[in-house]
C-alpha cells in the first residue's frame, strides 16, 4: 500500500534549484533507501516530507507530497501535527541536553498525550523498549542523556522519535557518526519498527541499503533516477548512471 | 639623549635581524642545509644586539639618580642635616644646576652643582659607550654564533614565551599591587572603626569625621556612628536590583529576539545598534538620568500625588538598567546563537513549535551562559559609579522607597575622595574600606559567574 507519494516535487535553494520534478510513492511499512553521492539531493527530499525545510529561510519546495490522501505542502497543513505523524532521526545523534527520561517525554508533552505521571511512565518504557534501549538505561533514567554512548545517544534519539508514535520516521543517515557494532544494533532495529512504522532512511552506505530496504531510490544531481526494489536495483539495475554507482565506479 | 639612545637601540636591533637573515641564507646558498628558516636565525641575532643592551639601558635609567644623589650628598654627611633637610639641599642643587633656582646661594651649593652637571655628564658618557660596547659585544658574539648547525629556533621560542610570560606577570603584579594598598588602608582604617560598627552600623556621615582638628582624631569614640556602612550597602544592592529589574527582561529578550526570530537583514542592524548603547559613556547616561529621566518621574509622580525626590534610586537604577541592556542582550545573543542547531531540528521534528523550542531546550540549554552573562551584568551594576553620584544623590538614607535619593558604596568613595582630604585620616581610610568591600562582592559575584558558566560549558557536545 502507498503512504507517501510525491508528485512533480521541486526545491529551490535561492534561485539554485535543487530537486528536479521528483515523484516517488513510498510503501506502508517497508523500508525505503535513498542512496545517491553526496550532494544529489537525498537529504533535501527526506527534509520535504516532515515539511523541515520550513526552518531554511531560503529554501522552497514546489509540487504535491500526499501523505493519507493530504498534501502536506497545503497552505492548510499544520505542521505541528504533520511532525507528530512523521518522526525524524538526524545524521549525528542530538539528545536534548535533559536527562534520559525528559528526552523521551518531551514530544508526548509537548503533544498532550499523557494524562498522568504513570502514562508518561509507560510511554516512556516502552519507547526505550522498542528502540532496543531499555536494558541499558532502565536504572539512569534521570541522568543527561548526552552521557550516554553514540551509539545509545542515537537510539535514544529513535526512543524519542517513536515516543509520539509516528506513522512515518525518517532517517537521515543515522549510522553515520556510529561505529559498526552500533550500526549494526540499529539496522536491527531498524528491521524491527518497521512492523508499526514505515521507514524512508537516508545512507551512504550501499550495503547498508541492501541490508535494511525492501526499496531503494538512487538520486543524481537532484533527479531521482531509478526507483523500484532493493532487489531489482541491486542486482539488475535499469538506468546505467545506477550500475555505475552501485557497482562502485562513481560517488 | 636617552630618546636618541634608545631609539638607537631598536634601530640597531632591526638592522641586525636583516644581518642575521642575509648570513643565514649565504650559508643555505652553499648548499648547507639550515637547523630554522632564516627569519629565525634574524630574530636571534636581534635578540642578542638589542635585548641586552636595553637591559643595561633600563637599569642605569633606574639606578643612575640614587648613585649621583648619594655621591652628592656624601659632602653633607657629617653636617649634621636631617634628612628632608638633605633632600631640600639636593632639590636646590639640582634647579640651580638647570639654572633655574633663583633665591639664596652659598658657594658651597654651588659648588656641588658643578659637581652634579660634572657627574651626569660622565654618567651620560658612560652610559653612551657602555650601552653601545654591549651591542657591539652581544651582537659580534651572537653573529660568530650563526653556522649551519648553530641552534636558533628554541632561543627565538623560548625569548618570545618569556616576553608573553613578562607582560602576563606585569598584569597580575598590579592586581596584587592595588589589592595590597586596598588591605592596608583597609586594615588602618578598622583600626579606628571597628568592624562591628562598620558592617552593622545604619548610620553614614563620613563628613562628620573631617571637621575635627588633627589632633583629636584618633580618638575612637567621635566616630561612633559616623561609619556605618548598611545604608550604602543597601543602597548599592537596591538600585543594582532596580538596575536589573530592568534590564534583565529587556536585555533577555531582545537577546531571544535577535538570536531566534530576527531576519538575517534586522539582525545585521539591529545588533549593532544595541551594541551602540554599550559604547555611551556613563558619564552621558549620568546627566540623562539626572537631567532628563529624574525631572520626568518627578513630575509624573506630583501629577499622580505622590512625593517624587528629583534625585531618586528608580532614575539612578533605570537608567542603569538601560546601560546593561546591551551587555545581557549581546552576550545572551551570543550564547543562544551557539547553541547547535541540531537541537533545534530535532525539537521541530518532535512537532515543537518555536517558542516551545526556546522554552524548553534552547533556553535551557543556554542556561549557564545567560546566567553569566547576567552576574556580569549585576557586577557591572554594582560598580557604576557616575550615573550614581549625577542621580541620586549623596545623602545615605536607608530606605527601601525607590522614590527617595539613596546612596551607593561607589557614590560615597568618590564624595570621600573629591577635594580636600589627608592621608591616615579614617575618612580617607573609610574610602579604601568601602572599596574593598566593593572588590570583594564583585569578585565574589565574577568567581560565581566563571564557576556557572564553566560547569555548564560541556552539557551539549
Amino acid at each position: 500500500m502507498i503512504k507517501i507519494s510525491s508528485k512533480n516535487v521541486d526545491v529551490f535553494y535561492g534561485k539554485k534549484q535543487a530537486l528536479f520534478n521528483i515523484n516517488l510513492d513510498i510503501e506502508e511499512n517497508q523500508v525505503t533507501a535513498l542512496i545517491g553521492p553526496s550532494g544529489c539531493g537525498k537529504s533535501t527530499f527526506l527534509r520535504c516530507l516532515n515539511r523541515m525545510n520550513d526552518v531554511i529561510d531560503i529554501c522552497r519546495v514546489k509540487g504535491q507530497i500526499i501523505i493519507n490522501d493530504f498534501d502536506i505542502n497545503d497552505k492548510s497543513c499544520d505542521v505541528v501535527r504533520l511532525r507528530e505523524k512523521i518522526g525524524m532521526v538526524f545524521q549525528k545523534p542530538n539528545p536534548f541536553p535533559k536527562t534520559i527520561y525528559e528526552n523521551i517525554s518531551y514530544g508526548p508533552t509537548i503533544h498532550g498525550m499523557a494524562q498522568s505521571k504513570n502514562e508518561m511512565d509507560e510511554i516512556v518504557e516502552t519507547s526505550l523498549k522498542k528502540a532496543a534501549l531499555w536494558e541499558e538505561v532502565q536504572d539512569r533514567l534521570h541522568e543527561p542523556g548526552t552521557g550516554l554512548s553514540g551509539g545509545q545517544q542515537q537510539r535514544l534519539c529513535i526512543a524519542r522519535a517513536i515516543s509520539v508514535k509516528p506513522e512515518v520516521i525518517l532517517m537521515d543517515e543515522p549510522c553515520s557518526a556510529l561505529d559498526p557494532i552500533a550500526t549494526a544494533q540499529i539496522e536491527e532495529l531498524i528491521d524491527e519498527l518497521k512492523k508499526d512504522h514505515t521507514i524512508i532512511i537516508v545512507t551512504h552506505s550501499m550495503a547498508q541499503a541492501a541490508r535494511v530496504s525492501q526499496n531503494t531510490g538512487f538520486f543524481h544531481l537532484g533527479e531521482l533516477i531509478e526507483h523500484g526494489s532493493t532487489d531489482k536495483i541491486f542486482k539488475n539495475p535499469e538506468n546505467k548512471k545506477t550500475q555505475d554507482y552501485i557497482t562502485g565506479r562513481f560517488g | 639623549m636617552n630618546l636618541i639612545l634608545f631609539t638607537f637601540i631598536v634601530l640597531l636591533g632591526f638592522t641586525s635581524y636583516y644581518f642575521g637573515r642575509k648570513k643565514a641564507y649565504t650559508i643555505q646558498y652553499t648548499k648547507k642545509r639550515l637547523t630554522a628558516l632564516p627569519q629565525f636565525y634574524g630574530y636571534y641575532l636581534a635578540i642578542w644586539c638589542a635585548i641586552p643592551a636595553f637591559i643595561i639601558f633600563s637599569l642605569w635609567a633606574i639606578f643612575e639618580p640614587t648613585i649621583v644623589k648619594l655621591l652628592i650628598l656624601s659632602d653633607y654627611s657629617n653636617q649634621g642635616y636631617l634628612d628632608n633637610e638633605l633632600n631640600l639641599i639636593y632639590e636646590k642643587i639640582k634647579s640651580l644646576s638647570r639654572g633655574q633656582f633663583t633665591g639664596e646661594i652659598t658657594p658651597f651649593i654651588e659648588a656641588s652643582a658643578k659637581k652634579y652637571i660634572n657627574l651626569r655628564s660622565i654618567a651620560q658618557s658612560s652610559k653612551v659607550v657602555i650601552v653601545l660596547s654591549a651591542i657591539i659585544a652581544s651582537g659580534a658574539y651572537a653573529y660568530k654564533r650563526i653556522s649551519s648547525n648553530s641552534r636558533t629556533r628554541e632561543p627565538v621560542e623560548k625569548f618570545l614565551k618569556a616576553v608573553l610570560f613578562t607582560a602576563s606577570l606585569a598584569a597580575i603584579l598590579t592586581t596584587v599591587g592595588i589589592i595590597f594598598s586596598l588591605i592596608f588602608q583597609t586594615i588602618d582604617f578598622f583600626k579606628v572603626i571597628p568592624l562591628f560598627d562598620f558592617v552593622f552600623g545604619t548610620h553614614w556621615y563620613p563628613a562628620k569625621a573631617f571637621v575635627r582638628d588633627s589632633s583629636e582624631a584618633l580618638d575612637p569614640s567621635m566616630y561612633s556612628d559616623t561609619f556605618g556602612a548598611v545604608p550604602i550597602f543597601a543602597g548599592t544592592f537596591f538600585i543594582a536590583f532596580i538596575a536589573m529589574c530592568v534590564a534583565i527582561p529587556i536585555g533577555l529578550m531582545s537577546g531571544i529576539y535577535l538570536a531566534e526570530y530576527a531576519s538575517i537583514k534586522v539582525r545585521q542592524y539591529a545588533k549593532p545598534l544595541i551594541e551602540i548603547l554599550a559604547g555611551i559613556p556613563t558619564v552621558v547616561y549620568g546627566f540623562f538620568a539626572a537631567l532628563t529621566v529624574g525631572p520626568f518621574l518627578k513630575e509624573i509622580g506630583n501629577s499622580m500625588g505622590l512625593d517624587v525626590s528629583a534625585e531618586s534610586a528608580l532614575a539612578a537604577g533605570g537608567v542603569m538598567g538601560i546601560m546593561i541592556i546591551p551587555f545581557i542582550s549581546s552576550l545572551s545573543d551570543d550564547v543562544i546563537t551557539s547553541v547547535p542547531q541540531s537541537l533545534r531540528d530535532g525539537s521541530y521534528a518532535m512537532g515543537a513549535t518555536k517558542s516551545e523550542t526556546i522554552k524548553k531546550v534552547i533556553f535551557p540549554a543556554a542556561l549557564p551562559g545567560i546566567v553569566g552573562s547576567i552576574l556580569l551584568g549585576v557586577s557591572r551594576a554594582i560598580g557604576e559609579t557616575m550615573i550614581v553620584v549625577m542621580a541620586s544623590g549623596l545623602a545615605a538614607n536607608l530606605t527601601l522607597n525607590p522614590l527617595e535619593s539613596t546612596s551607593t558604596i561607589t557614590a560615597q568613595i568618590v564624595v570621600i575622595l573629591i577635594g580636600d582630604q589627608a592621608f591616615g585620616d579614617p575618612k580617607t581610610q573609610a574610602a579604601f574600606a568601602l572599596g574593598m568591600s566593593l572588590f570583594l562582592v564583585t569578585l565574589c559575584l565574577n568567581i560565581v559567574a566563571l564557576r556557572v558558566v564553566k560547569k555548564y560549558r560541556e552539557k551539549y557536545e
